[in-house]
């Protein structure tokens, strides 16, 4: 997104948009874009935009030297890779003491983890949120991965809950609290499954943008974004431009027609974003049944450990599913999930991603939409066989 | 019981050590059915030592302690398939345990200690004894989590066994329920060994 407003703007952002967020793909970015003496091409109207996974961060911070640095939230994703959410806000506050005091730090006011890194910035900082709490839950989700104040261990109290533990907190032991936001969502209105309408507060004047994606993390994601924008300078007309024509990244809510079937892939790869996306589906204008295609992989990109399943709301979807496959390496466990969250249709457990998809599809009625949820490995395969799908005739048409 | 982060464990050992550590005891000792699962097994040995040498008590209802090798050894992660011992006399004669296993600290039993079963793959207590987990009374511990009971049947039948028994007597007979995605999911996971990656 921050890349979008930044072409907006007139500059020619250099990023690594695929997902791949680790120090090969920022590299992988550079080397696209440089001369044979390493000087990038045409640098004045240059913006390097790189998204970074946590444990990546010190080594990225070092290595570029960034103007803005944009945390977005912290959630508990791949335990076994990353270690606990303690430790990676260990990890970002040791990094953020040795940025330059010329960094920006923009910080997200509705996450405690995140906003708590403000005692550790070194530069001027940042925040943004969500003012708006009538788009609010009452009560945490059960997937609440930080929830006693990092400073005495008093147990966070919260007005709104969001999703995740981000919401509007404060610590009755230590009186720490959410610090009002810069940058803020005055209104919040969850127009479809598709779009989402804002009222953006800046401090550069009030921004009214109909956003092309759903979920209150995406409302968290322009925020973070237009808050980015204006940390470099950006105008407000181009963040306002971009918002409004986004199209989602890589697997992260993209669009697919197939076979006279609408197809949307929503990535479902930890409990705090998967309870976002089946929140998306379950809202979505259709009063019928949903059509699902769930996988779940255990690969190093997905995760090996698969027990976050049991910490989703899986529940959110036992009265509406009308038709359920489940792919992946762990589909029985994740049949068995289902089993658990009182499903009133029995899960299909289909192995093969390509038999998966067919099987979902012929349980989807033409003109329906089919909702694809796959972990990050299962969304590489998955996203390939639907752009390939277009020219091949389905098996159950055929002959 | 399970585990949880560093910081949320320390205000449970806190707690149950000053608190409701003897009300634990004392129904352990009594019969009750328990299972604690990783952070929340540890706890329940006699004590933990820290990577940086500290040592922090834990309340003794099994005869083990864990350790932490210290700072840059490797955690023990992976799925796991172990052969219970459920009944006394030992021997592995449950059937198996499946689940994943994700803990810095190595687990060693004492005397009083049995183990809740045999690896068969996977790390288990300390990833050299081949024991994995204890019980002691109808208390059991483990560090498989993934999660534990839906895709171990048995097992969760078993301890259902034990606490029916345990207030209505022997004799207690489970009525068989449908457990086709349970057993299909155990089995998944069985085949998960081996498997190259």
């Amino acid at each position: 997104m921050l890349a979008a407003i930044a072409r907006e703007a007139g500059l020619h952002p250099l990023a690594n948009p695929t997902g791949s967020n680790l120090m090969r793909g920022v590299a992988t970015a550079l080397l696209g874009e440089t001369d044979f003496l390493g000087r990038v091409r045409d640098a004045a109207h240059r913006l390097g935009v790189f998204e970074v996974d946590e444990a990546t961060l010190p080594e990225a911070a070092r290595a570029l030297a960034p103007r803005v640095a944009v945390f977005t939230n912290l959630f508990r994703d791949q335990l076994d890779r990353y270690g606990e959410v303690d430790a990676v806000a260990g990890l970002w506050r040791r990094t953020l003491a040795e940025l330059p005091p010329t960094t920006t730090m923009v910080l997200n006011a509705d996450d405690p983890a995140v906003a708590s890194l403000a005692a550790s910035a070194t530069g001027p900082v940042l925040t943004y949120g969500i003012e708006d709490t009538s788009v609010a839950g009452e009560r945490l989700e059960h997937a609440s991965d930080y929830r006693f104040c990092l400073s005495c261990g008093e147990e966070l109290a919260y007005q709104a809950a969001f999703y995740g533990h981000v919401g509007h907190w404060r610590c009755p032991g230590c009186g720490q609290a959410r610090p009002r936001p810069d940058v803020a969502a005055t209104c919040v209105e969850l127009v479809s499954e598709r779009s989402t309408r804002l009222t953006l507060r800046t401090p550069q004047g009030e921004l009214r943008v109909d956003v092309p994606l759903a979920g209150l993390y995406n409302v968290e994601n322009a925020l973070a974004a237009a808050t980015g924008a204006l940390a470099l300078g950006l105008p407000l007309a181009a963040v306002e431009r971009a918002l409004g024509a986004f199209r989602a990244a890589f697997g992260r809510q993209e669009r697919f027609q197939v076979d006279g079937r609408e197809v949307l892939v929503l990535l479902g790869k930890n409990p705090t974003g998967l309870n976002q996306v089946l929140r998306t589906i379950a809202s979505a204008g259709e009063g019928d049944g949903r059509h699902l295609l769930l996988f779940l992989n255990d690969g190093i990109a997905d995760g090996r450990d698969i027990s976050w399943i049991w910490d989703a709301d899986y529940e959110l979807m036992a009265e509406r599913a009308a038709s359920v496959v489940v792919s992946g390496t762990r589909a029985e466990e994740l049949a068995l999930r289902l089993k658990y969250a009182d499903f009133r249709v029995e899960p299909h457990v289909i192995h093969g991603a390509r038999a998966a998809l067919d099987a979902a599809l012929a349980g989807t009625p033409p003109g329906a939409t089919l909702y694809v949820v796959p972990t990050y490995t299962a969304m590489l395969e998955v996203r390939e066989l639907l752009a390939r799908r277009g020219q091949r005739r389905p098996f159950w048409e055929a002959g | 019981m399970g585990g949880a982060q560093d910081r949320e464990q320390r205000r449970v050992a806190d707690d149950l050590r000053s608190v409701k550590g003897e009300a634990v005891r004392e129904a352990v000792e009594a019969g009750v059915t328990v299972l604690a699962v990783c952070g929340g097994y540890q706890l329940f040995g006699r004590f933990y030592r820290e990577a940086s040498g500290a040592k922090l008590a834990g309340l003794g209802v099994f005869d083990l302690w864990t350790e932490h090798p210290g700072p840059g050894t490797r955690r023990l992660i992976g799925n796991v398939v172990a052969e219970l011992c459920l009944e006394p006399g030992e021997g592995p004669t449950g059937g198996t345990l499946v689940g994943f296993e994700n803990h810095g600290g190595r687990t060693y039993l004492g005397p009083g200690a049995r183990p809740l079963a045999r690896v068969r793959s996977g790390f288990g207590n300390n990833g050299r004894d081949g024991t994995e987990g204890a019980r002691y009374q109808n208390a059991f511990g483990t560090y498989l989590h993934g999660s534990l009971l839906p895709k171990n049947p048995r097992f969760a039948d078993r301890l259902i066994e034990l606490a029916l028994a345990r207030r209505y007597g022997d004799g207690v007979r489970l009525e068989p329920l449908d457990d086709r995605l349970e057993e299909l999911a155990h089995r998944a996971a069985l085949r998960l060994v081996g498997r190259r990656r």
